[in-house]
């Protein structure tokens, strides 16, 4: 299985959560926290290393927050 | 070498100057009484290898020219009173977006679907405004069909220059005219660089927009004072007018286009009857030439002025203001359509220059 | 290690402003993605129109021209007469196109104007705080028709794919949604392919995109995905309504398909000197 790495610019993330739903292996959340700099609950990956690289979650997002590398 | 000179009409001879002056966009709708613009421009057009799109509407139309405009070419359209009135939403966005546009409007008697015969009655429109916002229009008054062919062409140089809509006003006399034109072998097309034009990068690190939107009120303040930095500049150096017999006048017709033309032959018969008459046609609306009025305002000969127009009185309120209350300010104007009888206008200058009638109107 | 998705450089740094979950960036970011993959960040002239999407101009880094509401298809019309090589599309929502811009849209399909319109349908009006709009579907709730919209009162929502199709000018035209990974790669495909019927000079495109707008919808996003798969798509079903049959090789050249005659109907008439 390959994996992934995912890099977030987090400042332009606005909390919508589409991609945690978008992610297959249930890894993202929305952390509640803290709050960016636009004052929203940023997307994380709280278990990196289960990504697999899909890039679903970046394909999802509205604000192309999400960075995917694969390995 | 003499010029050949060819018996044109008026409308026919605003497309050719388009042409001539490098126009190769014009997208238009059919309305009387400018039709042969249109005509002229279908057939033209797709020889000299340029655009020509009859648009679904008025409002179509316009913005098919701040496209182009935008793009970076010369364009036209042309209208009549009801269609201008419909064009006024992109004539403002143009103003806005500053980009360079000819308009043609060949004025018909308004209110509503008025009529078709010839008016003066957007004068207002033309001049002060028309659209929303605060903006300007550099607006031309031909009084001949030669006239109509320099103008024409000179409009596209003014339009690319200051970035604006450059309007004539004609009305259907003048565009349904016939006369002689003597056109130039080359024309003084000025070529001017348009860095801002959104026609693709082509390898400019950031992009070019074109836009009228500014939601920032320090912005928007910022690019409307701009906006009348510009007009400033125009105002001064944009002024064009003709001074008829302005010698020793005893009272001074102002009148623009078409009354002009009826009002010089009265020049003529004033004289007969030993009364001096001059006047002044102002040739662009906006700018309008207040100091040229002011002045002959102070000329110690003047007595009165005497206001001609094919409307209720527009173009009096700017005379007036030129005037100041130096000297009282006579008007005649025509509705519906009809044009004054020389007659008319004699006989009024009678009655002025006898003191039988009061400052203001026939209304 | 690969990068396998990265911020696309047909966009430009400004951040969207658009609501949290909103599909627009979605959107913007398939259009720009299709105009680096094709080469045509350089030459491309995109049209903004009025609503949400006004500032679209400032967020995709091809040139951009802002045009008054409605009137995008004729203002592309204008450029794409003169840069008849040039790749030139509207980006447009409903409210623009289906209602004050509905003579304008019609039009440009009639004419074949070898133009590509996105399209992005979220049956309410978005800016100006959710009015009913021309694609609102019968029984829902916005300001303008705050007991649901009713067809004896209010009429009945306009399908502008399904109309427009009907015109002998229109090239292509295929609706799409946002909704998920394997809708979001149809999308772009269906953006692909309206480049490549402009680029071969078929005539004209719309690429319907079914979006969402959590904010005036009064849903989270994620409720307001799953409400757009429930009912819009019942309204709007999703799928390619004219131009199905076209292909292309790998080079993105036309091989096959029933096309309108018109094809190119725009002169180059020259420069624009700089």
């Amino acid at each position: 299985m390959a994996k992934g790495k995912l890099t977030f610019n987090e400042n332009l993330c606005k909390g919508c959560g589409l991609c945690v739903a978008a992610c297959p292996k249930k890894i993202l959340e929305l952390d509640k926290t803290r709050l960016n700099a636009k004052g929203y609950h940023p997307a994380t990956c709280v278990n990196p290393d289960e990504c697999i690289g899909c890039a679903f979650c970046a394909t999802q997002c509205p604000d192309v927050v999400i960075t995917v590398e694969r390995f | 070498m003499a010029q050949k000179r060819v018996l044109m009409k008026g409308n026919e001879v605003i497309a050719e100057a388009a042409i001539r002056a490098g126009c190769r966009n014009y997208f238009g709708y059919p309305i009387t009484p400018q039709t042969e613009v249109m005509h002229y421009m279908a057939k033209k057009m797709v020889q000299v290898g340029g655009n020509f799109v009859q648009a679904e509407s008025e409002v179509a139309a316009i913005n098919m020219v701040y496209g182009a405009a935008a793009a970076g070419f010369r364009v036209m359209t042309s209208s009549s009173s009801p269609g201008i009135s419909l064009k006024q939403e992109g004539i403002s966005y143009i103003a806005g977006a500053e980009l360079p546009a000819v308009v043609v409007n060949i004025v018909r008697a308004g209110p509503g679907l008025g009529g078709i015969q010839p008016a003066q009655g957007d004068y207002f429109q033309a001049t002060k405004g028309g659209g929303h916002g605060d903006y300007r229009n550099i607006v031309i008054a031909p009084a001949s069909v030669q006239e109509l062919y320099e103008l024409v062409v000179e409009a596209f140089n003014l339009a690319d220059k200051y970035r604006m809509t450059c309007m004539i006003v004609g009305d259907g006399t003048l565009g349904q005219m016939m006369e002689p034109v003597a056109f130039r072998d080359e024309e003084p097309v000025e070529t001017i660089a348009k860095p801002w034009a959104a026609c693709g990068r082509k390898g400019d690190s950031f992009h070019h927009t074109v836009t009228s939107i500014y939601i920032d009120p320090d912005v928007l303040e910022k690019k409307n004072l701009e906006l009348q930095d510009k007009y400033k500049i125009v105002e001064a150096n944009e002024v064009r007018y003709e001074a008829i017999n302005m010698e020793d006048a005893e009272i001074v017709i102002t009148a623009f286009s078409t009354c002009s033309r009826i009002s010089r032959n009265v020049i003529r018969q004033a004289a007969e009857l030993g009364i001096k008459v001059g006047m002044i046609r102002p040739i662009t609306l906006w700018p309008f030439p207040y100091k040229a009025i002011s002045e002959a305002a102070d000329m110690p000969s003047v007595k009165a002025f005497l206001d001609v127009e094919l409307n209720a009185g527009q173009m009096i309120e700017d005379v007036r203001l030129g005037v100041n209350g130096k000297k009282p300010v006579y008007f005649h104007g025509r509705l519906g359509g009809n044009l004054p009888m020389q007659k008319e206008i004699l006989d009024k200058i009678v009655a002025i220059h006898e003191g039988k009638i009061t400052e203001g109107g026939n209304f | 290690m690969a990068v396998v998705f990265e911020p696309t450089k047909g966009l430009t740094d400004k951040p969207f402003h658009y609501c949290p979950g909103c599909c627009h960036g979605i959107i913007h970011r398939l259009v720009a993605e299709t105009l680096v993959d094709n080469d045509a960040l350089e030459t491309a002239v995109g049209v903004a129109s009025v609503g949400c999407t006004y500032n679209s101009y400032e967020y995709i880094a091809c040139d951009m021209v802002q045009a008054a509401h409605g009137r995008a298809p004729a203002v592309a019309t204008g450029i794409k007469r003169n840069l008849k090589d040039s790749f030139v599309f509207t980006y447009q929502g409903d409210g623009d196109l289906a209602s004050i811009g509905t003579a304008e849209i019609v039009h440009a399909a009639a004419r074949s104007e070898n133009i590509t319109v996105i399209f992005v349908n979220n049956a309410v009006y978005g800016m100006t705080s959710g009015q009913m709009a021309p694609t609102t579907l019968v029984g829902q709730v916005t300001t303008t028709s705050p007991w649901g919209r009713d067809p004896s009162y209010q009429g009945y929502p306009i399908n502008v794919s399904e109309f427009l199709s009907n015109l002998a000018g229109a090239a292509y035209v295929e609706r799409v949604c946002v909704t998920d990974y394997k809708n979001i790669q149809n999308a772009k495909k269906a953006i692909q392919k309206a480049f490549n019927v402009q680029k071969n000079k078929l005539g004209f495109s719309l690429v319907e995109v079914l979006s969402t707008c959590p904010t005036n919808w009064g849903k989270e996003p994620l409720a307001a995905m799953d409400w757009l798969k429930e009912n819009m798509e019942k309204q709007y079903p999703l799928g390619c309504y004219k131009g199905a049959d076209i292909t292309f090789d790998a080079d993105g050249k036309y091989v096959s398909g029933a096309i309108p005659a018109t094809a190119n109907n725009c002169v180059n008439v020259g420069e624009v000197k700089k």
